[in-house]
């Protein structure tokens, strides 16, 4: 059998290069839902406005959009942290937020899209870069740097916020607010506002997300509603609650779509990471690495 | 009310809504009145699973695509009479609604709103793919202009719009018959406390697999007539993220306690939605929905059904 | 019939690495009193879970009624006649509180006779079970009227709505006045004499000592005592547990 090897480790490579993207674009969900229960279907709307923030600047001002990601980080945050707010005061107090947070979401995604179409209509948007187009050649392997930049940066994110999980006292006290919440509002902590400061974080990484997003490929309003399988898929694969999970879920996941690409063509590509959703929420519910 | 009066009350409403119509004699009012009763319906539905027993569906959407689609399979194999139409849609939704609250209906609730998002997309994909309906190319129906009905020339517009009102009529009765019921009773308790509701004798997972099959059913009903209205099905429009959104937006903003509250709801946007269609364009009043959902799941949580109730309450201290 | 009405073999339950239960074996003949009692975080209620179904044992069988229930879902305990109250009172909010207890009666009572009660019959059992824990004259209220007092009640009443063959009473006295504490054991006595049969799970010990005919002490997930309540009071072991 005339098994084209090249092209299956060029289709694994590029599935790990989008894997390490998928993570930036998923961590903030394994924060909001797998950490705060938080079930932020609209996060993937986040992402593209991030990418249309790229957008506009990089088209008007010629900023390089990973700079804008930066320079976004503050103001997602605080938008992060007011949406919070909003949920806490309308949803989760009342304990309302099973059916009634899940439509704000749905709502907020949804306003999203809409507004973005009816602003930029649905022509697909792209940025410029001096990086976006070479690639890197071994041998016959292909590294294009479009998507090898945003996977080792994401994969810093990753890192970074690992760290500061870890090691600061704000970090901690989120993964305490996971577990238990009654027991951090014993240590004198006010689990609300600990909360706050996590969902804050999770949109924050939105507008990381949103840059790379567009730098791997150009945007219009309605990718978002791909990205909302992957990302959950990617989360509930990985284990709730675990942040090396999501990388190992979204590794496996950028490289089975990369294959099915590959061989049997991009209009599969959706229904594998909602396939595997479905699968794995049947089979597995608790995920690989899940508590 | 006993059930027998209020099925003749709603028979006598939609018989005198019927022949009001027929003195308007305006087409277009039947093709929009078409769209307001299939929210009617869709609202409903969605209201069995999301309003009564807590559990949301996104994807709304597969649903009625799915019914659309069987007859589109069917209208090119074996042709049938619509109403047989309707009748297999409900089937084959409520079948594949079975299966897929058997495969997560065991999870949380969140997780199985997820599962529903995960269903659209991969059915979506799935009829994309399936070049026997159309995939994406889309698949012709060609809608005959008259139908002979007991010996009277009927236009089929009409035709549709009698069934559509039929099939509301139908959505609604089933739904407060089952609010009365003892099946409406466990159905409360899930939305309520699912875990005090199983250790009081509840069956839950088989009271949710009823809810979930039965709103998939009525939904894929609702999606069965749509290719003989629109003539021309593309999977876009089958599966268009609009339906998603109004059957949520629809039982919330209008109440999702009772049957009432899906009807206002659907009435109402729906009627806000054809206005804002002509007039000013078809995105912006999809944004009003979206917004409307959102303001009112914040301000008035128990939509218009709870304002009125709260008024009430109010009035009588 | 002979035998114990509830037999506990060998049941164990992990979460991750942290073990809850470990190995608890116990019996609990048909109409006994059985008091169950140990520090917090002693496994008292994930035992409860157990063997109502709540939570499923990883290892060990829980048989009742000469049924084994492993992997029967807790509805389906309950329509065998196993009741529990909550620690935390989960009531139905959106319904009156005669219609809370109307639940269990339409679905563990139905099932189990397998026929419909009709509305009449409905309708004075809900009353009867409101009257015994006090509350009928808030039938018609909803439960956020109740005070956390009343509600631990109204979850007594549900329990006892299902017409349970055995009765768990999960520290349902918490935060109660003395003379409300002796009418919760006067109708536990009274359901008893009617040959219900009842665990009582309970910080308070007077209840607890007075109530029980058998006295089971549960740390760290294991029992360390178990039978005549004042033998069990003077064990050392027992002392340690609970003064240091």
């Amino acid at each position: 059998m005339d098994f084209p090897l090249e092209l299956l480790i060029n289709a694994i490579i590029a599935g790990v290069l989008l894997g390490g993207f998928y993570v930036a674009v998923t961590i903030g969900i394994s924060i909001a839902f797998g950490m705060l229960d938080i079930v932020n279907i609209a996060h993937p709307a986040f992402i593209i406005l991030g990418s249309y923030l790229a957008y506009i600047l990089n088209a008007q001002f010629g900023i390089d959009p990973v700079l804008v990601g930066l320079l976004m980080l503050p103001v997602f945050y605080v938008l992060g942290a007011a949406v919070y707010q909003v949920y806490y005061l309308s949803f989760e107090k009342r304990g309302q937020e099973a059916l009634r947070g899940l439509a704000f979401f749905f709502g907020i995604l949804f306003i999203t899209e809409v507004a973005l179409v009816l602003v930029f209509g649905v022509d697909y948007r792209y940025v410029e870069a001096a990086y976006i187009g070479p690639a890197v050649h071994f041998r016959f392997i292909d590294l294009p740097y479009r998507l090898l930049i945003p996977c080792v940066l994401a994969l810093a994110m990753f890192t970074a916020l690992q760290l500061y999980l870890g090691r600061t006292f704000v970090g901690r006290a989120i993964m305490a607010v996971a577990q238990d919440q009654g027991a951090l509002s014993l240590m004198a902590a006010n689990p609300i506002r600990i909360k706050r400061i996590a969902f804050g974080i999770s949109i924050a990484t939105a507008a990381m997300a949103g840059a790379f997003l567009i730098i791997i490929q150009p945007v219009e309003p309605s990718v978002g509603r791909e990205y909302i399988g992957r990302v959950f898929a990617i989360c509930v694969l990985g284990g709730l609650g675990s942040l090396p999970g999501t990388v190992i879920g979204a590794m496996l996941l950028g490289i089975v779509e990369s294959i099915t690409a590959t061989f049997y063509g991009p209009s599969w590509a959706p229904a594998v990471s909602f396939g595997f959703l479905l699968l794995t929420l049947a089979f597995r519910p608790a995920g690989i690495l899940g508590r | 009310m006993r059930s027998r009066i209020f099925i003749l009350i709603a028979l006598a409403v939609a018989a005198a809504f019927f022949g009001a119509s027929q003195l308007v004699a305006n087409n277009y009012l039947f093709f929009a009145g078409y769209t307001v009763l299939q929210f009617i319906v869709l609202a409903t539905a969605w209201n069995i699973l999301g309003g009564y027993c807590g559990y949301v569906n996104f994807g709304s959407a597969a649903f009625f695509a799915l019914g659309a689609y069987s007859t589109v399979f069917f209208h090119k194999t074996f042709p049938m009479p619509i109403p047989v139409l309707i009748v297999l849609g409900g089937l084959v939704s409520g079948i594949v609604g079975f299966g897929m609250g058997y495969l997560t209906l065991r999870l949380r609730g969140s997780f199985f709103a997820i599962a529903t998002l995960a269903l659209a997309v991969v059915l979506q994909t799935l009829i994309v793919n399936w070049d026997y309906v159309g995939g994406s190319r889309g698949a012709y129906i060609i809608r005959p202009n008259t139908i002979n009905l007991a010996g009277y020339e009927i236009p089929y517009i009409e035709y549709l719009f009698f069934l559509m009102l039929a099939l509301a009529m139908f959505a609604i009765i089933t739904a407060r018959t089952i609010e009365r019921s003892r099946l409406g009773f466990g159905f409360a308790t899930i939305r309520d406390d699912e875990l005090a509701a199983e250790a009081s004798g509840v069956p839950t997972l088989r009271l949710k697999l009823i809810a979930t099959t039965l709103s998939g059913a009525l939904m894929g009903m609702a999606g069965a007539p749509f290719p003989y209205y629109i003539g021309f099905l593309q999977p876009q429009s089958a599966f268009a993220l609009d339906y998603a959104v109004n059957s949520i937006a629809m039982p919330m903003i209008g109440g999702t306690g009772s049957w009432i509250g899906p009807l206002i709801g659907a009435i109402l946007l729906g009627t806000i939605q054809q206005v804002a269609t002509v007039t000013i364009s078809s995105a912006v009043n999809v944004l009003i929905v979206g917004v409307l959902l959102v303001a009112f799941v914040i301000i008035a949580p128990n939509g218009l059904v709870g304002l009125v109730q709260d008024m009430m309450r109010r009035e009588r201290r | 019939m002979t035998g114990p009405l509830l037999h506990i073999d060998q049941v164990s339950k992990r979460f991750g690495g942290f073990v809850a239960l470990d190995g608890i074996n116990l019996d609990v003949a048909p109409g006994e009193r059985l008091g169950l009692i140990g520090p917090n975080g002693s496994g008292k209620s994930t035992l409860v879970n157990c063997i109502c179904g709540t939570l499923q044992n990883e290892s060990g069988s829980v048989t009742f009624d000469g049924r084994k229930m492993d992997g029967l879902a807790a509805h389906q305990r309950t329509i065998l006649g196993l009741a529990r109250s909550f620690q935390l009172p989960r009531p139905f909010h959106s319904m009156s509180i005669a219609d809370n207890l109307r639940i269990p009666l339409l679905y563990a009572v139905k099932a189990r006779k397998g026929k419909h009660l009709s509305a009449e019959e409905l309708n004075i059992h809900c009353v009867e079970y409101l009257r015994l824990v006090g509350l009928d004259h808030k039938a018609g209220r909803r439960p956020r009227d109740l005070t956390q007092v009343e509600m631990r009640k109204l979850e007594l009443a549900r329990a006892m709505a299902a017409e349970p063959k055995l009765l768990i009473a999960d520290e349902s006295m918490a935060g109660l006045s003395h003379s409300e504490i002796e009418d919760i054991l006067k109708l536990l006595m009274e359901l008893n004499a009617r040959g219900i049969t009842i665990i009582l799970i309970e910080h308070i010990m007077s209840a607890v000592m007075s109530f029980s005919q058998r006295l089971v002490v549960l740390v760290s997930g294991r029992k360390i005592a178990d039978g005549n309540p004042a033998e069990v009071m003077r064990n050392p072991e027992v002392e340690k547990a609970y003064l240091g």
